[in-house]
């Protein structure tokens, strides 16, 4: 972080700026004026924490992505599915059960079987043949697309957040101040405040397992070098099914998350693959502090843009990744190697 | 005799040097509409041709070029999008009623450009990253062709999108629309077998082995990969503007994600190394799409899954054949002629 200092003084400038007007933003009282230009600051603070939470969920679908292709160079374009499979299996269960928690282990263990058939059956046959991966990856979309739409159809279904979760928190941020001088605190749902905390719980658990633990070693080792690790005695493979399986996990867990807050409909599948490509493509590949920058700017700027720009709110997307594309094509936090 | 002929330096004309097969092709081609019906020739034939050119300049950019672009569709419904826009609809508070040497140009002009500027982002990058890229820029155009109603006319689209009636035929007409088709899919086939060839083709394709050592004989290695795109782009714009014409209207479901994966799972089944491959995965393509709900039903199934068919037969073929059904012809072909003798022919 220092060594980004003093290499990049005018951009450390730049983004302290930005934090500091953003911080502003927050939590100061907004001027007359400025509510005169760009409307009440509640609808500002929704957009943002909803950009914030919406970008937790991508997050979670994007990290176990970007493991995946950081540690194995898999293309799995089947990760939208797998979130869709986890928010049907998540509300099957907690529709039968009446227990949302308990949707969180059964849709893990689902959905990361799963992925340890696709890495062991299919990744494993075609090892280094990028293109072959990607056509086949996209083929099963397809084919789980089409299962999925005929076990659920196309409705859309919700999953329903648990008593303890529902309803309204109040948040020690000024949303506006009365003309009588009353201050009136931001209200926000809870289950929205849930989901951003054990995204941030996750990301840190997953910045600590690869940075401090045996495992994660291992898996630093073969994003490094892949080869010399298998020469080294390491049964590369079994790291490879682990983290194979636990970003399907993650991407199954993401669809319960994802069913909760938003909704699961046939399409929903495409739409966070997608997102996890443009989260990525931003963040930088296989960077896990990359996939959180990523996901949290592009889920600020699609909220943002939703409410201030609705039409072009899609195109705000495109154009921070056709900007990252051009002057930065490694991603934010990706390396050149 | 022989040594005679052999002296001589045997110049032989173009006509000679086409396959046999080719010519029985096209004369089957030519004179279809006489022992098909009307069904047949407009929806199946006729959509053939239209995805073939859409998936052929696919063919090109991946085949000779090794960029897997899936932004094709999307070039190809600009283009489909600025008939709408630039000629006559049903939407009259949007469409220009230009005439129809004015807008044709414009549409190719304007999808031709909008594709060069996918390209040109797109060959910053390489491999499966191009595949990401260009899946993410068609999504973002599905959206925003699908918000926005200043120009695209948004969820709804623009309808009754017809051809002019050029020399007094109607050129929807099934047998019209047919030859139509047909003689675009040709030109824009042997567009491509032309440029193939071509010093820039020649060029392309040893970018595509090895850029490095081309950008060292001092070839410029993007401006090639750019050139590929507008190329591609203006064969996929007339494949759109040709879909329009076909479908009488177009909605921003025309460029949705399934749309664009299911040019590429044409592309692949037929096989991306030769521009033959295209047009026979289209027809595969169209032939399961319009009969397989009478087959799924005849099996006791919905109708509804023909995608679930289709996804199982492009697995099939990407799971066992990397270059498609071509690729599973020739190794056939070469097993069959592993029976032979290399020198003499003769079975062994």
């Amino acid at each position: 972080m220092r060594g980004f200092y003093s290499r990049r003084p005018i951009w450390s400038l730049i983004i302290a700026i930005a934090v500091a007007i953003v911080l502003w933003l927050i939590f100061a009282p907004w001027p007359e004026g400025l509510v005169d230009a760009i409307g009440a600051k509640r609808i500002f603070l929704n957009a943002f924490f909803g950009g914030i939470t919406l970008g937790a969920l991508y997050f979670l679908v994007a990290s176990g992505f970007t493991l995946i292709f950081g540690l194995m160079r898999n293309v799995n374009l089947a990760h939208g599915s797998l979130y869709l499979l986890g928010g049907y299996v998540g509300y099957e269960v907690s529709d039968a059960t009446g227990s949302w928690v308990l949707a969180f282990p059964v849709v893990f263990i689902v959905v990361a079987a799963l992925g340890l058939i696709l890495q062991n059956q299919v990744f494993r046959r075609m090892e280094g043949e990028e293109l072959r991966q990607t056509m086949v990856t996209i083929g099963l979309s397809v084919v789980i697309a089409d299962i999925m739409l005929w076990i659920w159809g196309g409705q859309s279904y919700t999953i329903l957040s648990p008593e303890w979760l529902s309803g309204p928190t109040v948040l020690p941020i000024i949303s506006s101040i009365k003309s009588s001088g009353d201050v009136v605190y931001l209200k926000y749902p809870a289950v929205r405040i849930a989901i951003l905390v054990a995204a941030i719980a996750i990301g840190i658990a997953m910045w600590l397992v690869l940075n401090k633990s045996r495992l994660g070693m291992l898996i630093r080792a073969g994003v490094d070098d892949r080869e010399m690790l298998a020469a080294s005695g390491v049964r590369i493979q079994y790291v490879f099914l682990a983290v194979f399986a636990f970003g399907a996990g993650l991407a199954g867990m993401a669809g319960i998350v994802g069913g909760t807050f938003q909704s699961l409909s046939p399409g929903e599948d495409t739409r966070f693959l997608l997102a996890s490509l443009v989260v990525v493509i931003v963040g930088g590949m296989g960077s896990i502090p990359g996939a959180a920058i990523g996901a949290l700017v592009i889920g600020l700027s699609e909220q943002i843009g939703l409410v201030y720009a609705p039409t072009y709110s899609v195109v705000f997307t495109f154009l921070i990744m056709a900007a990252v594309l051009a002057f930065r094509p490694q991603g934010l936090l990706g390396s050149t190697r | 005799m022989a040594l005679v002929e052999r002296s001589t330096p045997y110049q032989s004309s173009w006509a000679e040097r086409i396959p046999t097969a080719w010519w029985i092709a096209g004369l089957v081609a030519l004179i279809m509409p006489a022992f098909v019906n009307d069904f047949i020739l407009f929806q199946v034939f006729g959509w053939t041709f239209v995805l073939g050119m859409i998936a052929l300049s696919l063919m090109f950019l991946a085949g000779y070029g090794g960029m897997v672009s899936l932004i094709q569709m999307s070039v190809a419904a600009l283009g489909g999008y600025m008939v709408a826009i630039f000629g006559t609809s049903g939407v009259a508070a949007i469409s220009m009623d230009l005439p129809w040497w004015l807008y044709i140009p414009i549409a190719v002009i304007v999808a031709a450009a909008f594709g060069t500027l996918v390209g040109a982002l797109a060959v910053r990058t390489e491999g499966i990253y191009t595949i990401m890229i260009t899946l993410a820029i068609a999504s973002a155009f599905f959206y925003f062709t699908r918000q926005n109603y200043g120009i695209f006319n948004g969820y709804s689209g623009f309808n009754l999108v017809v051809p002019p009636h050029l020399f007094g035929v109607d050129w929807r007409q099934p047998m019209p629309f047919y030859y139509l088709t047909l003689g675009c899919a040709v030109l824009s086939y042997l567009a491509v077998v032309y440029v193939s060839r071509s010093p820039f083709g020649l060029a392309l394709q040893g970018v595509r082995d090895n850029p490095r050592r081309m950008a060292a004989l001092g070839f410029n290695v993007t401006a090639h990969r750019i050139a590929a795109y507008t190329f591609a782009s203006v064969i996929a714009a007339f494949g759109g503007i040709l879909l329009v014409w076909q479908n009488a209207q177009i909605s921003p479901g025309t460029a949705g994600i399934p749309a664009v994966i299911d040019i590429l799972v044409i592309a692949v089944v037929g096989g991306v190394r030769r521009p033959i491959g295209p047009f026979i995965g289209a027809l595969i393509y169209t032939v399961l799409r319009t009969f397989s709900p009478d087959i799924l039903t005849g099996f006791g199934l919905s109708g509804e899954r023909f995608k679930l068919l289709i996804g199982l037969g492009f697995l099939a073929v990407v799971f066992f054949s990397p270059d498609g059904v071509l690729g599973l012809w020739e190794r056939w072909r070469a097993r069959k002629g592993r029976g032979r003798d290399p020198l003499t022919g003769e079975a062994k």
